[in-house]
């Protein structure tokens, strides 16, 4: 009997294996050709929004959207070595030379929203109200208050890094400036948790307002905007880049239809739209 | 604290409802684990009994590499491992990055090591007269090494949970070479990653329990076997 009782559980665990072999034989393997590689900011997919575009891009075409989400640096470093097919980036400087070095064509605006200045209620510096960026992180410095970087290269990063510049202050190696290395929304939590300041762009903030313990101290400056442009990889410098997915997926991001989307995303949940479509303006014109 | 409890009822309720995401994101968490640990039980086994077996020169210098492998961090095989598979790496012609197979191979790359060192270790326990003592009742070598294999089964299933254990948690290699990508190659570990920094920590937490609630069932399923069998 003790036997018996035995190798049944043995044969249930062989079923039992097998069984998760064999499904893993055929993990929904989708067909080559129709995969697209999209590398983008976290905050395209920390906000939602991709999970609202994609499913609609994805009945429509036929394509299926491998979206890997890291900072913009690492995105465009992806492009470079043609290991992502399209991009959905916010870095508009390191975007220019990318396009310039021929990495990649096509570079089109899609939407904007803005950067904001977060911080504790508290606020040592008092930067609250201050009109210019520049000025309200030259407080920060002047206060030797906590401010917490990406340090990731992420859009985000690198914007925080031309203010700084603009504001005519070296943070580095400061023992009131610190480096997280991380995502927006993890940098956002460092930030709260330390009670420092941060830069942030809006659209994470809100999605993530509900367990923050920042408030908005500084927006609406024109240094502060924060504009997402899709590019695709060029595929005749790769050709194994998906050059025609690419392309697809470029035009459905300013079609009208996408662009309608974009609008009214968040509005229901956050009460105003988290980005602003753009699709066929002029960069000099945003935010007038 | 508050968070906590909002977790645990969190977990529940997803698995009570059978939440169609949550629940596929289990099921690939358990495939891909499963596969992995399955490919590495029998390169981890073959290879360990091998190397217990027989005398060459150099062979602590080769356990010592097997030991310390059994300490593989994660995200330098999901480095290395993307580095191969990428378009322009030499293995690129494969075209897995980003799928569950890549994920897979960095799973397995990471369990052998701790299957290999245990089985390793286990094989060389025995007692030293056995071997004779099956040779000289007529078995031939292979046969051998079966009895072997079949007399150290205790810590070989350990060595399976070990291995098991390890890849299910593992988070840093998955999420380089699979992506985390909705409904393709997300599993639970690297929803719970992608769910925290999102702020959203009650379904983090959520997504913990249910790994630790999987775990547990695999194991409580594997140690139903191994103590079955020695009945003392």
């Amino acid at each position: 009997m003790k036997m018996f009782r035995n190798s049944r559980l043995i044969i249930t665990l062989m079923i039992a294996a097998l069984l998760v072999v064999s499904g893993a034989a055929n993990l929904y393997a989708a067909p080559k050709q129709k995969n697209i590689i999209l590398a983008t900011t976290t905050s395209t997919q920390d906000s939602g929004l991709l999970d609202v575009l994609l499913p609609v891009f994805e009945k429509e075409t036929g394509y299926f959207v491998k979206t890997i989400a890291v900072g913009s640096g690492q995105a465009m470093a992806m492009g470079q070595k043609g290991e992502a097919d399209v991009m959905l980036v916010h870095s508009p400087d390191a975007e220019k030379k990318f396009v310039a070095e021929g990495y990649g064509i096509n570079r089109r605006l899609v939407m904007h929203n803005d950067f904001i200045i977060v911080g504790p209620g508290a606020d040592a510096a008092k930067i609250k109200g201050v009109k210019s960026s520049t000025e309200a992180l030259k407080q920060i410095a002047m206060a030797n208050a906590l401010f917490i970087s990406r340090g990731d290269n992420s859009g985000t990063n690198s914007q925080e890094k031309k203010l700084w510049k603009a504001a005519g202050v070296n943070p580095e190696n400061q023992k009131w400036y610190q480096q997280t290395g991380l995502g927006m929304g993890q940098t956002l939590n460092v930030t709260s948790e330390k009670k420092g300041y941060t830069l942030a762009d809006r659209g994470t903030y809100l999605a993530m307002k509900k367990n923050l313990a920042l408030n908005i101290l500084v927006e609406g400056d024109a240094a502060l905007l924060n504009i997402y442009h899709v590019i695709e990889v060029n595929s005749t410098k790769w050709p194994k880049a998906n050059g025609e997915g690419a392309k697809a997926f470029a035009e459905f991001m300013v079609s009208k239809r996408t662009q309608e989307i974009i609008k009214s995303f968040g509005v229901d949940k956050f009460g105003s739209p988290l980005f602003f479509p753009d699709a066929g303006k002029k960069v000099e014109d945003l935010g007038k | 604290m508050e968070l906590i409890v909002q977790g645990i009822i969190k977990a529940f309720e997803l698995i009570l409802s059978f939440d169609p995401e949550v629940m596929g994101i289990t099921w690939l968490s358990l495939q891909i684990s499963g596969t992995a640990t399955f490919i590495s039980l029998f390169i981890g086994v073959s290879i360990g009994t091998m190397v217990a077996l027989t005398n060459f020169r150099g062979k602590r210098l080769v356990i010592s590499l097997i030991n310390t492998g059994m300490g593989l961090p994660p995200v330098v095989v999901g480095l290395f491992v993307t580095i191969l598979i990428w378009r322009s790496g030499p293995l690129g012609f494969l075209e897995i990055l980003y799928t569950p197979y890549a994920m897979i191979v960095a799973q397995a790359i990471i369990a052998t090591p701790i299957v290999m060192g245990i089985s390793l270790a286990a094989i060389q326990n025995l007692p030293p007269n056995l071997r004779l003592q099956i040779l000289s009742l007529g078995a031939s070598r292979l046969q051998m090494v079966w009895v072997l294999i079949k007399e150290s089964r205790l810590p070989l299933l350990a060595a399976v949970m070990a291995g098991f254990g390890g890849v299910i948690s593992e988070v840093g290699a998955s999420i380089m070479v699979g992506g985390n990508i909705k409904g393709y190659s997300r599993v639970l570990t690297t929803a719970t990653v992608m769910e925290t920094s999102k702020g959203n920590f009650d379904i983090a937490i959520a997504l913990g329990i249910i790994l630790l609630i999987l775990a547990f069932l695999v194991n409580l399923l594997l140690t139903q076997v191994q103590q079955r069998q020695h009945p003392r």
